[in-house]
């Protein structure tokens, strides 16, 4: 990825001159990158999950899909793309969180994750932006709300043991999608 | 010290540092000079890796380069296994700059944080260079998720039966739960991946006889290698003499490599090559021989060197044979040689015997070089040569041949006793492990049902 990042303007969404002239905002970046990340991750729930599992009921998705001939979960396919993205360094990283994640590990870690899915569950329409420093590193982090968009969403996450909320309802904000993007690399 | 002997003193020890960091970065440059590498050690590495320290390019790629070089290095060798096992604490957990307080308490995106080399005084088992209660450093807060967890040692997170760093296939709570009803013994206790047909890197041909055979006809003992060969499965599936015998420029070879199998056991070779069997070979090193190895090992075996044939024979593919006593041909530690009076073993002798079924022989290959499903076409079966996969820790064994038998309650028991592990499991296990009776109550409560503290797996009723 080549694409020069400034921090200047981030929060106002203004562009500073020499992003303009070099390269992209951080928030227009990962503005983009969501579109991509969400319209993959909506096309698998609907088309391959829903369709397969409650519309032909030909096959089932299962968190354990290594030891059964099943579908990963949506949220596990979104999981491994993110961590092969990861392992590329790139300065991007992004991550499928949840107030009332199954699991735990999904849960906010930073103070900018709290307040991110926090927004976006009230303002379902807007997105949340922020700057914070993790590991003396400076990240862009923007949050954007996760949507139960097919049933399969809505039962899994209602009938699952390890669900602290089961009366989901389709349409309901479900977490949020957070994207890191280093600055100052 | 004049100037002038301050100048000299520096050139020297710079011209005998450069021609130290030579000899150990280029060590092809003074091949023809006979030099001991074992001072430049400069501690005594893990049993791991003993048998390749003298090849220090082994983990050291680069002369000059830091800690990612050796990283390198570690995945090179071990990235395969622990993407296979599913590592349960992957470096693609740790980038993510939300883990960043994490990573400062313990850098799990480096290997070397957990397993230095060279450091003998401060390793235990599988190289583990820091203290057992390393868990801690992140998951202080257990117990108030798993109430089960309360108050309980975190030296005691990796016994066995509990939690693997890496490895958790059968140890993840719905996986205990699943199991928690199964008895000691299977009703039918065999291993069934002797069913599956096997994976052989190479198209069946017609079948071959004696007299079709292509080896040199001035060969010494000519007819009884013909005789033996026509026997073998080798020769039923059209494996030529000229084949196996065959040099890299297409001439004759009496011997037969690593990589004359491998041609069409592309699959046991990998494993047998990344094995302590066969690392050194891998590393172009001489093979290893029993003589080297840090266990007990058989004193007449001691320069055996360690190839297919060590194992295979010549022209005798015996399987059986080498499952059982082509091991203890060289290992000599009380868990090997009290496998002949294990009821495993009878279990084997009958079966090779003619009297037991297919599978239902447990031999040292059965636990530690088993056979199982190939990985690139799960309807054929391989037999994994690489033993680092099926040891330690113990539980690296459940899925691919305890299970196959007994029940996860008793394997965790009996995986979990010291003492029945000396013994080569000769008796029923005398320790007991809770964790599926953990896995079972968190279950419970998460579904909203009172845990039924009294059950089989907690006869006592003790509430956690």
């Amino acid at each position: 990825m080549t694409l020069a990042l400034f921090a200047a303007g981030v929060l106002t969404g203004c562009p500073s001159s020499d992003a303009s002239r070099d390269g992209i905002e951080p928030r227009s970046m990962a503005d983009t990158l969501h579109a991509v990340i969400e319209s993959n991750r909506t096309t698998y729930t609907r088309r391959v999950v829903n369709r397969l599992t409650k519309e032909y009921e030909v096959v089932r998705a299962s968190e354990h899909w290594k030891d059964e001939p099943t579908l990963p979960l949506p949220a596990q396919m979104f999981r491994m793309g993110a961590e092969l993205v990861a392992e590329q360094d790139t300065g991007l990283t992004y991550a499928l969180l949840s107030t009332w994640p199954i699991n735990k590990q999904n849960r906010a870690r930073t103070d900018t994750e709290t307040e991110g899915l926090r927004f976006v569950a009230d303002n379902e329409d807007e997105n949340f932006y922020a700057v914070e420093t993790l590991g003396g590193q400076r990240y862009f982090t923007a949050v954007y709300a996760d949507k139960a968009v097919s049933p399969a969403c809505v039962s899994c996450h209602n009938e699952h043991r390890d669900s602290p909320r089961t009366d989901f309802e389709l349409g309901d904000v479900m977490g949020g999608v957070v994207i890191r993007i280093a600055l100052d690399r | 010290m004049s100037r002038r002997l301050l100048a000299l003193w520096t050139v020297g020890s710079l011209v005998a540092a450069g021609a130290l960091g030579f000899l150990l970065w280029r060590p092809s440059l003074f091949e023809a000079m006979p030099v001991d590498r074992t001072v430049f050690l400069p501690g005594a590495t893990s049993d791991g890796h003993y048998q390749i320290e003298l090849d220090c390019e082994a983990c050291h790629t680069a002369g000059f380069g830091g800690r990612e070089v050796i990283q390198d290095a570690c995945v090179e060798c071990h990235g395969a296994e622990l993407e296979r096992v599913d590592d349960s604490h992957p470096k693609s957990k740790f980038v993510d700059p939300r883990n960043a307080d994490r990573i400062a308490v313990l850098d799990a995106r480096e290997c070397v944080t957990c397993h230095q080399e060279h450091r003998p005084g401060i390793t235990s088992e599988m190289g583990l260079s820091l203290p057992s209660d390393l868990c801690y450093r992140c998951h202080e807060d257990v117990g108030e998720e798993r109430p089960t967890h309360a108050g309980l040692p975190f030296d005691s997170c990796a016994n066995v039966g509990c939690h693997n760093f890496h490895d958790n296939r059968a140890l993840y709570e719905d996986f205990l739960v699943e199991h928690r009803h199964e008895p000691p013994l299977r009703r039918v206790a065999r291993i069934s991946w002797t069913d599956l047909p096997r994976s052989v890197d190479a198209e069946r041909r017609a079948p071959l006889g004696p007299g079709d055979h292509d080896a040199p006809p001035d060969l010494r003992d000519l007819d009884r290698w013909v005789t033996e060969w026509a026997g073998t499965t080798h020769a039923m599936a059209g494996t030529q003499c000229s084949d196996c015998h065959r040099t890299a420029d297409g001439g004759w070879s009496d011997t037969v490599t690593v990589e004359n199998c491998g041609a069409c056991h592309e699959f046991e070779e990998e494993g047998f090559l990344a094995s302590r069997h066969g690392m050194r070979i891998e590393r172009s090193m001489p093979p290893m021989r029993p003589g080297l190895a840090r266990l007990p090992m058989q004193p007449e075996a001691a320069e055996e060197t360690l190839d297919c044939n060590a194992c295979h024979g010549a022209h005798d593919f015996d399987p059986q044979q080498a499952a059982a006593q082509a091991c203890l041909g060289c290992h000599a530690d009380e868990h090997s040689l009290s496998w002949e009076r294990s009821p495993h073993a009878a279990l084997w002798r009958a079966e090779v015997a003619g009297e037991g079924s297919p599978g239902s022989g447990v031999s040292c290959a059965t636990c530690h070089l088993p056979r199982g499903s190939d990985p690139r076409r799960r309807s054929r079966s391989v037999v994994f040569h690489n033993q680092n996969d099926f040891l330690r820790p113990r539980e690296k064994q459940i899925r691919s041949s305890c299970l196959e038998c007994h029940g996860l309650p008793f394997v965790l028991d009996s995986l979990a006793d010291p003492e029945l592990v000396t013994t080569n499991y000769a008796g029923p296990p005398s320790v007991h492990v809770e964790s599926i009776h953990y896995a079972s109550v968190l279950r419970w409560k998460l579904e909203g049902r009172e845990p039924p503290w009294q059950d089989e797996r907690n006869p006592k009723g003790t509430q956690p």
